[in-house]
């Protein structure tokens, strides 16, 4: 689960990191209301969705160069800003080109950067303990930064039994090359970022850029929170930071029906069993020349409701025009999955044809059931193989 | 010959009355596997009973007395996620040696401290978690895949050994190889999870030094680097023959297709990055998943 900025830091700022003051508006008067609150003197206004790449992004149809992050030096200026941003969706590397919708913004007291540094929690697979990472080359091209000098990374194993050690915290601020002065603040934002990762069950807790101002001071000028969707259940604070609007809307109906959806910009609409049965299917469809609407994974225990709502989902993507159901049979059964797709059929009506590979556990029973509804719901279309269903389906919805 | 379960291997269910864990500790039994007992805290010196197999087991309270009781050597946990990983650490600490852990969605840093805490027993072995299980043909079933499929490896002969990060699409090819005639020697569902017990390179290892392995089958998908790491390995030390697939070569960046660990993220983890590193390792890698089998069958002609 994502969250926004502002959130981020207040969860930073709560376990001792320092932070720029901003305050959340929702309209350009509480932009201008929040930029007098602030100083008047000038302040940062920061558009608040959940993809990164803000500041470079663009106003989509707003007439001048405008991102996402930009510097009011005046009240009038600040509403204008709030304005254009709460009116026009934003397109960044991260949205696509439809962009997204932003509703909430932040005026942040300015707080202008001499350098920039990056910090990051997150889990390292290959030897399954979170890692805190540290470079003294922050800002918007640390993924550069990652993959063209990944020496400039400083990397921490940390116990998940202790957390990050001050002594820890404390090697990689001289690592960095802070003066003796910042250290103690460099320690503390690196201390609030550990405990904000164990106490709250993060998969990230990166900042980016950890700034040092002009006055000297020590901030968290961006931070970006994601939260391990497991241990949400063990996290109800956390539950609250959720943003609905942000999420696509039909995967989020997928999610209530247990259902493992995500929407792509294909036409093939995809019904399996399994994620890495799914995510192959995906492959193989795209092998033959087609390209996927979606991945879709019921589960093992898929029921008769769960298919029926599968199907209604997969239609509801107008650009679906055709649809392969892959199912191997191990503990679900064939000829269960068989009659559920034939109710699916008879309720929610396939326009489009419905190519179906049903292998494993009573297999031959589902080709019998399939068989007799021929007449009656003549979109369907059994395969016999992995591959012929893939080029079926790939020809049929040409 | 196999890997990691054979007839001898004496199995508990942690979980063994839980809908699931009793549906399947009964496929388990109905397929010859020799499970010996039960946990579930709380109905201790009761008796389970499998509706399919007819079996009857002891449930304990602790796994500790289920040891002490059965002389069990392995586990198949079906605790619920938020008390798993303390269910593997609980089998770890009672001496269990081989702890297959079935379920799903266990969080990552429950599942950082249980790792550890199996790696300092020596002895132990955690298989998954968020796995199928692992299967010897013929011999031991432990965990939810479909027995009928396999093929047991004939007296004196030889198998296919399979390491899958995927439950059905392991099916899947198991399904291929029996349908080409080829037994399995053992398959292993390591898991498609950020963090793990047994890796491939453990189980590669494993099937390497199996005399009743003849070829290995390898199933990856996106995510981290465990498949390029692998492929290093298998240049240097395996001589058996390797086929390969990945999953996910269509799948977005950034975006989770299911299993937490298939998660493309900072440039690396890509379908076309593990290829690459697989067959620069000289190992045949199947173009579709309706070829694991074929591509099976060139990796071994390939090493003739």
């Amino acid at each position: 689960m994502k969250i926004h900025e502002y959130q981020a830091k207040e969860l930073l700022a709560a376990a001792g990191a320092p932070t720029p003051k901003h305050i959340v508006a929702r309209s350009p008067e509480e932009a201008g209301r929040a930029f007098e609150e602030l100083g008047g003197t000038g302040a940062m206004i920061k558009a608040q969705i959940h993809a990164g790449g803000r500041g470079a992004g663009q106003l989509k149809g707003y007439a001048e160069k405008l991102g996402g992050v930009k510097f009011a030096p005046t009240k009038e200026k600040a509403q204008k800003l709030a304005e254009a941003m709460l009116t026009h969706d934003l397109v960044t590397k991260q949205t696509g080109p439809e962009g997204q919708k932003i509703s909430t913004l932040i005026v942040q007291a300015d707080a202008e950067p001499a350098k920039e540094y990056y910090l990051g929690m997150v889990l390292d697979r290959a030897i399954g303990l979170p890692v805190m990472m540290a470079s003294a080359e922050g800002g918007m091209d640390i993924e550069e930064v990652a993959e063209k000098h990944p020496e400039k990374i400083l990397k921490v194993a940390v116990s998940p039994e202790t957390g990050l050690l001050p002594f820890q915290a404390q090697k990689l601020a001289y690592e960095l090359g802070f003066p003796a002065d910042q250290i103690a603040a460099v320690v503390k934002v690196m201390m609030a970022v550990s405990q904000v990762y164990f106490s709250k069950d993060a998969s990230i807790v990166e900042v980016n850029p950890l700034a040092v101002t002009k006055k000297g001071e020590v901030v968290v000028l961006d931070a970006k929170i994601d939260f391990d969707d497991n241990a949400l259940f063990r996290h109800k604070d956390v539950q609250a930071l959720r943003d609905l609007t942000e999420e696509n809307p039909t995967e989020i109906r997928a999610g209530k029906a247990n259902l493992n959806y995500i929407q792509l910009d294909g036409n093939i609409g995809c019904l399996v069993n399994g994620a890495g049965l799914a995510m192959a299917t995906m492959d193989i469809i795209n092998y033959h020349g087609g390209k996927p609407a979606n991945f879709l994974d019921v589960g093992g225990g898929v029921t008769a409701e769960g298919a029926i709502e599968a199907f209604r989902i997969i239609l509801s993507d107008s650009g679906v025009k055709g649809i392969l159901v892959n199912i191997f049979g191990g503990i679900a059964k064939c000829d269960l999955i068989a009659e559920a797709l034939v109710k699916a059929g008879r309720e929610v009506g396939f326009q489009v044809p419905v190519v179906v590979r049903l292998e494993g556990t009573n297999s031959a029973r589902a080709r019998e059931i399939l068989e007799g509804v021929k007449a009656e719901l003549p979109m369907i279309r059994a395969a016999a193989g992995l591959t012929e269903a893939a080029k079926m389906v790939v020809e049929l919805s040409k | 010959m196999s890997i990691l379960v054979d007839s001898n291997t004496k199995v508990i269910t942690q979980g063994i009355t839980g809908s699931a864990g009793s549906f399947h500790t009964d496929q388990c039994l109905a397929y010859g596997s020799n499970f010996v007992g039960g946990v579930t805290p709380k109905k201790g010196g009761t008796t389970w009973t499998g509706k399919d197999s007819g079996k009857s087991l002891p449930v304990f309270n602790t796994v500790s007395e289920a040891v002490k009781a059965t002389g069990a050597n392995a586990t198949m946990i079906f605790v619920p996620a938020a008390g798993a990983a303390d269910a593997i650490m609980e089998a770890a600490d009672a001496g269990i040696q081989l702890i297959i852990a079935i379920t799903e969605g266990i969080p990552v840093l429950d599942m950082a401290k249980a790792k550890r805490f199996v790696q300092a027993k020596p002895g132990a072995r955690l298989i998954g978690p968020n796995c199928p299980g692992v299967i010897t043909p013929g011999q031991c079933k432990i965990g939810i895949m479909p027995g009928y499929i396999h093929t047991p490896v004939k007296p004196g002969g030889k198998g296919i050994g399979i390491i899958s990060r995927s439950g059905t699409l392991t099916y899947e090819a198991v399904f291929q190889l029996t349908g080409m005639g080829y037994a399995q020697s053992t398959c292993v569902g390591i898991g498609g999870d950020p963090i793990i017990g047994t890796n491939q390179i453990d189980c590669l290892k494993l099937f390497q030094e199996d005399p009743g392995t003849e070829a290995i089958l390898m199933i990856g998908e996106i995510g981290g680097t465990a498949e390029e790491t692998a492929a290093a390995y298998i240049a240097e030390h395996v001589t058996k023959p390797v086929a390969a697939f990945i999953a996910g070569q269509t799948a977005p960046p950034g975006r989770r297709m299911g299993h937490a660990g298939a998660i493309i993220s900072g440039g690396s983890g890509s379908a076309a990055d593990k290829i690459a590193a697989l067959k620069k390792a000289g190992i045949e890698v199947a173009p579709t998943p309706a070829d694991l089998g074929i591509t099976v069958q060139k990796a071994i002609a390939a090493k003739k």
